[in-house]
């Protein structure tokens, strides 16, 4: 039984906005770069883990399952998973560590493909379903008053850093500004063109205190990680990524009932798994689709106190490129385009590689987090090379 | 914003709620045995696990938790500013209600502000929004 996972090999597809190419084959495209990097072939790959699974709505959200992967390929997969009951995004990759750990899988195939630009701009191909125009779940409490969008979900917790804690607008725009400067040297970038603070400030609001570039945009791309058991190395022609550490936990399970995001609690959790620590952590890659959210990371995993998050980034220099924190060095969601949660991941793998090019940190990184989620949705993953 | 707001499917833990403000009364489930209130309703008190939970009329009073004065119209229909807020209901602890702040301008709204609720009617639901006193 393997007692360690690896990241091995990773892969992305182009990073475009209404794209016309099949979301399957944007899939695939990812693969083959995952596959090509690890020396993996496609008859090593008996696992398969995906969120949140195919869905029909919202449109072009996950247009892609494990049985389109599977079957298309053929893959002789012994283990798969996909579904959004499940602690985020980047839980996916947890999943499929659990997975290996337990000897059902050797070698696991992460994915997460968006498509809702595309399918927005192809309404013919892509639907929106037709139910009896009524709502339940968590959706009821919310929606009923027009908070149609998880903007209006956040902007309730960023507003109370606001009024609690003094938060600025112009502390917050260094997430956004952050990214779009990072952005610029990631070749697969969505956004490359800088962002002032001057536009930022004069940016039309959407929930206050989010105004337009606290929000990420639909994107179509897809994200692979593998994921490989600690005995199956021997076949990996890449330098593998201990994933050292994972870990999700909430107060509540609410959006609306609990006093803080589920963030704080997985933060607090993480450094239980792990003997390393936060002085340790080379660089962070935090889940950004609102900007509000990498800010209340670096709170909830003690880079800085709670309340502390907006003075912590103020001005920007310890979280850009050569600060001492690196944040989001592909450009987030906010830059590089809403990959869902899977970019975080991704990026850590780069940079613990050194294969981060323009945007690589220097001092030989060896210690990176990815996080992923909002509200009560909070994974929490830390990857090393120390093995 | 009336008739044009998406609405509630109605079922047995959750009609009590949404349809309660037919007589002007805001209603919450509570725990008959331990008076724990239960917010999202569910058939059994998180506190003693007893399944004597009944809806309660509370006062329909409460401070604004949080708010965020949403302006990006989501679609066409959509009246734009509103506010968006958590209200902390009173006497009903650690219970908190999503709603909209109506009869006062959007900047007019503070964390702290008392309220109180006002029923809007749209077919079969009475949404509990809720107004400034004082």
């Amino acid at each position: 039984m393997a007692t360690e996972a690896f990241v091995t090999g990773i892969g992305q597809s182009q990073i475009g906005v209404r794209l016309e190419r099949h979301p399957l084959l944007l899939t695939i495209d990812a693969i083959r770069e995952a596959l090509d990097e690890s020396g993996l072939t496609l008859s090593d790959i008996d696992g398969l883990s995906t969120y949140p699974g195919k869905t029909a709505a919202p449109p072009g959200y996950s247009p892609v399952g494990t049985e389109d992967v599977m079957d298309a390929l053929r893959l002789p997969i012994r283990w798969y998973s996909g579904g959004g009951e499940i602690s985020s995004q980047l839980g996916a990759i947890v999943a499929a560590v659990a997975a290996v750990k337990a000897d059902l899988a050797r070698h696991v195939i992460c994915f997460r493909t968006v498509y809702e630009a595309a399918a927005l701009s192809r309404p013919q191909d892509y639907p929106q379903p037709r139910g009896n125009g009524r709502i339940d779940g968590f959706p009821q409490w919310v929606m009923p008053f027009n908070a149609l969008s998880a903007s209006n979900w956040i902007a309730q917790y960023a507003m109370k850093h606001v009024k609690k804690y003094g938060l600025t607008r112009e502390q917050l725009a260094q997430i956004a500004l952050t990214d779009r400067k990072h952005a610029l040297l990631n070749p697969r970038a969505l956004v490359r063109e800088p962002l002032s603070m001057d536009q930022y400030l004069e940016a039309r609001m959407i929930s206050d205190p989010l105004c337009l570039y606290d929000c990420d945009r639909f994107t179509d791309a897809s994200t692979v990680l593998i994921v490989s058991a600690g005995d199956a190395l021997g076949d990996v022609k890449c330098r593998p990524v201990r994933i050292a550490a994972s870990a999700h936990a909430a107060e509540r399970y609410s959006w609306d009932q609990p006093d803080v995001m589920a963030s704080y609690a997985t933060g607090r959790e993480l450094w239980k798994n792990t003997d390393y620590q936060p002085k340790d952590v080379d660089t962070v890659q935090f889940y950004d689709g609102f900007s509000f959210l990498a800010l209340t990371w670096f709170e909830s995993l003690g880079f800085c106190a709670p309340g502390e998050g907006g003075a912590f980034i103020e001005g920007g220099a310890r979280i850009a490129l050569d600060g001492e924190l690196p944040m989001n060095t592909f450009g987030g969601q906010l830059g590089a385009g809403r990959l869902h949660g899977f970019g975080f991941a991704h990026e850590a793998i780069v940079q613990l590689r050194g294969l981060g090019g323009d945007r690589q940190i220097a001092g030989d990184p060896k210690v990176a987090i990815a996080t992923s989620g909002g509200g009560p949705l909070a994974t929490a993953l830390l990857f090393a090379r120390d093995m | 914003m009336s008739g044009s707001r998406l609405l509630p499917q109605l079922g047995p833990d959750n009609r009590f709620f949404w349809t309660g403000g037919a007589d002007g009364q805001l209603r919450l489930l509570q725990c008959e045995a331990c008076d724990t209130f239960i917010h999202p309703p569910r058939p059994i008190c998180p506190t003693c696990l007893s399944e004597a939970v009944a809806p309660r009329v509370v006062a329909g009073t409460g401070v604004i938790d949080s708010y965020t004065i949403n302006r990006q119209k989501w679609h066409p229909a959509m009246e734009v500013p509103f506010v968006f807020a958590r209200i902390a209901i009173d006497g009903a602890p650690g219970v908190i209600l999503s709603t909209n702040i109506v009869g006062s301008p959007v900047d007019a709204v503070e964390i702290g502000d008392r309220v109180r609720v006002v029923f809007e009617q749209q077919d079969d639901v009475f949404l509990p929004l809720f107004e400034k006193v004082g």
